[in-house]
């Protein structure tokens, strides 16, 4: 009776510990959004949004170029990535099954678990070198580069989903193959394609290794893809370790409205898939 | 594919649409190529110069335009362990608390938020780590280590702030939810019957756990663990604005040091010489090196598991 009791204790001091666990967890994501808000909130006001930075250490200014910057870099490195992830993804889930398809899915996921400042260094040498000088074209390179292995694989998998009944049946009624897949099993599966690239964007929009040496930042507003261009993340990062207070709080703002995006495209990755496949089914 | 070639405009769809996806797809494999060459085509000049030895040797100086790596290694090293040590048992206590003792209605939330720490960009782990985290130790933790182990050379010396402790801590927040949502994964996968055999036995809850859950996943769990080490290895941004950067090897954690990816984002712009240039380069590509065998391991251990599961690879 007495071992009964005791097995019992320590099976739900076990239990507790693991439940224990998983509020030290939450805990830092409590503690992270609590302080963005706290800090970064009072920043967020018109001139954060529509002024760019005024010379270090004055009070004021804002963060338009950076805001600006990054939706473009991020599209443009969407309009390079997605495509050829996509594809590529449709190409496993079609043609996959011999050594190609290995081959691609193994580097792949290689690729996808390789550290964003060697991508970084990598288009270094490919595009700024050559060129001549850092451009927000190469950091859209370095960030499609980054996409395209996520993209491939979430790609892959949705699309191996759609049922064979679906495609067989598109065959029989006499499609070729590239209609069959393009217009019957790539469209069934076409929200859980859109999710995917959606995560993918909301992934690269954060980053900022990869962009120290592409597009570099820039304290001006620039909209031109062939100079230098800043980021809310690069921003961040020459704030957040610089010396002037106003610095330090614009920081927080812009982190702010960094977390936002992310989780605003995240959001919406969630709601595309959701609507459309239970409205499907 | 014969069988669909009834026109020659059906045939010639095909090819060209086979040809395209082949192109997109063979663009992976080709990256992975290129980025193999550049870096090592760079790093040639540092690789020529000073052989093994740039693995061993603690000299850093661009003045005189030597180089070596080994503070970077061992820092790299120390750091990602430190993240291992306290993320793995609050990822894996995390993964067993959701899958088999959590109430059903809690599961799917709390899974949601613990992935929302991958969401929050690296930079932003910097940024909380310089003004929230590292006033947090200095005020309270690391009075307390102090008093407790400042006896052992690890929590010896004074406490800058930037520190390879600071680095550990942040970097352990960073990994913990790709760790949990992959032993989550795993533990999903495996079999009912395991759980129902031990407690129809008599085994308590957690005896169930531990004796028939855990060692059946034994093999993906490790996969996570080793996957949140590849993780740890390469993190660039949220390590370089806490570790300090400084390129010495000491015992204390309390002190600055330096990580591989944290020597290439700080001193890329600075390097003059092309030696210097190809050194950062050397890094890059043993980094390059490290994070490929590190993932591949993690991904074979996860698939011993999970292979049945789609859910296996997309956690990775």
């Amino acid at each position: 009776m007495n071992r009964r009791l005791r097995r019992r204790l320590l099976s739900g001091a076990f239990i507790a510990a693991t439940a224990l666990a998983a509020v030290l967890v939450l805990l830092p994501l409590v503690l992270i959004l609590f302080d963005l808000v706290a800090r970064g909130a009072s920043s967020l006001n018109l001139e954060f949004f529509i002024r760019n930075p005024r010379a270090p250490g004055q009070p004021g200014g804002g963060v338009a170029n950076a805001i600006v910057g990054t939706l473009i870099i991020v599209g443009t490195a969407a309009a390079i990535g997605l495509p050829l992830g996509i594809g590529a993804g449709v190409y496993l889930a079609e043609f996959g099954h011999g050594k190609m398809g290995w081959l691609v899915r193994f580097v792949a996921d290689v690729l996808n678990g390789t550290p964003s400042i060697v991508i970084g260094v990598f288009v270094w040498t490919w595009m700024v070198r050559p060129m001549g000088h850092f451009s927000a074209l190469a950091g859209a390179v370095a960030l499609a580069v980054l996409m395209i292995p996520m993209v491939t694989r979430t790609t892959e998998e949705i699309v191996r989903l759609v049922p064979g009944a679906l495609r067989e049946a598109a065959l029989a009624l006499g499609y070729p193959r590239w209609r069959a897949a393009l217009s019957v099993v790539v469209r069934t599966a076409w929200p859980g394609i859109v999710t995917g690239a959606l995560v993918g964007v909301a992934r690269i929009a954060g980053e900022t290794a990869p962009l120290l040496f592409t597009a570099l930042g820039n304290l001006n507003f620039k909209t031109d893809l062939l100079e230098p261009m800043q980021t809310l993340s690069l921003q961040i990062y020459v704030y957040a370790t610089g010396p002037f207070a106003e610095w330090h709080r614009l920081a927080w703002g812009a982190a702010l409205v960094l977390m936002m995006m992310v989780l605003v495209l995240g959001l919406l990755a969630r709601y595309v898939s959701r609507t459309r496949f239970s409205g499907g089914r | 594919m014969a069988r669909y070639r009834r026109t020659r405009s059906v045939a010639l769809g095909d090819r060209v649409f086979h040809a395209a996806l082949w192109i997109c797809a063979a663009s992976i494999p080709l990256l992975l190529l290129a980025i193999v060459l550049e870096l090592a085509v760079t790093a040639w000049p540092a690789i020529t110069r000073f052989g093994w030895g740039f693995l061993v040797s603690t000299a850093w100086d661009p003045v005189t335009d030597t180089y070596g790596a080994l503070p970077m290694i061992v820092g790299t090293a120390v750091s990602s362990l430190l993240a291992l040590l306290i993320a793995v048992p609050l990822a894996l206590g995390v993964a067993i608390f959701l899958t088999e003792f959590a109430p059903l209605w809690m599961r799917e939330p709390i899974a949601r938020l613990v992935e929302l720490l991958a969401a929050i960009p690296s930079v932003v782990y910097g940024l909380w780590g310089i003004f929230v985290l590292i006033p947090l130790l200095r005020e309270y933790a690391v009075p307390l280590l102090q008093r407790a182990f400042g006896w052992t050379p690890l929590f010896a010396g004074t406490f800058y702030g930037n520190s390879m402790l600071a680095a550990g801590i942040i970097l352990a927040i960073m990994i913990l939810p790709y760790i949990s949502a992959v032993a989550r994964e795993v533990l999903l996968a495996v079999p009912n019957d395991q759980r129902e055999a031990a407690l129809a036995m008599g085994a308590t809850r957690w005896e169930a756990v531990w004796t028939a859950v855990l060692p059946y996943g034994k093999a993906g769990l490790m996969g996570a663990v080793v996957l949140g080490l590849g993780r740890a290895l390469g993190e660039t941004m949220a390590v370089t604005m806490v570790i300090g950067n400084r390129h010495e090897i000491g015992l204390s954690l309390l002190q600055p040091g330096y990580t591989m990816a944290a020597a290439i984002a700080n001193e890329f712009a600075e390097a003059v010489t092309e030696l210097h240039l190809a050194a950062l380069f050397e890094i890059g590509l043993i980094l390059f090196a490290i994070t490929v065998a590190v993932n591949a391991a993690a991904r074979l251990l996860v698939w011993r598991v999970a292979r049945a599961s789609a859910a296996g690879s997309r956690a990775l």
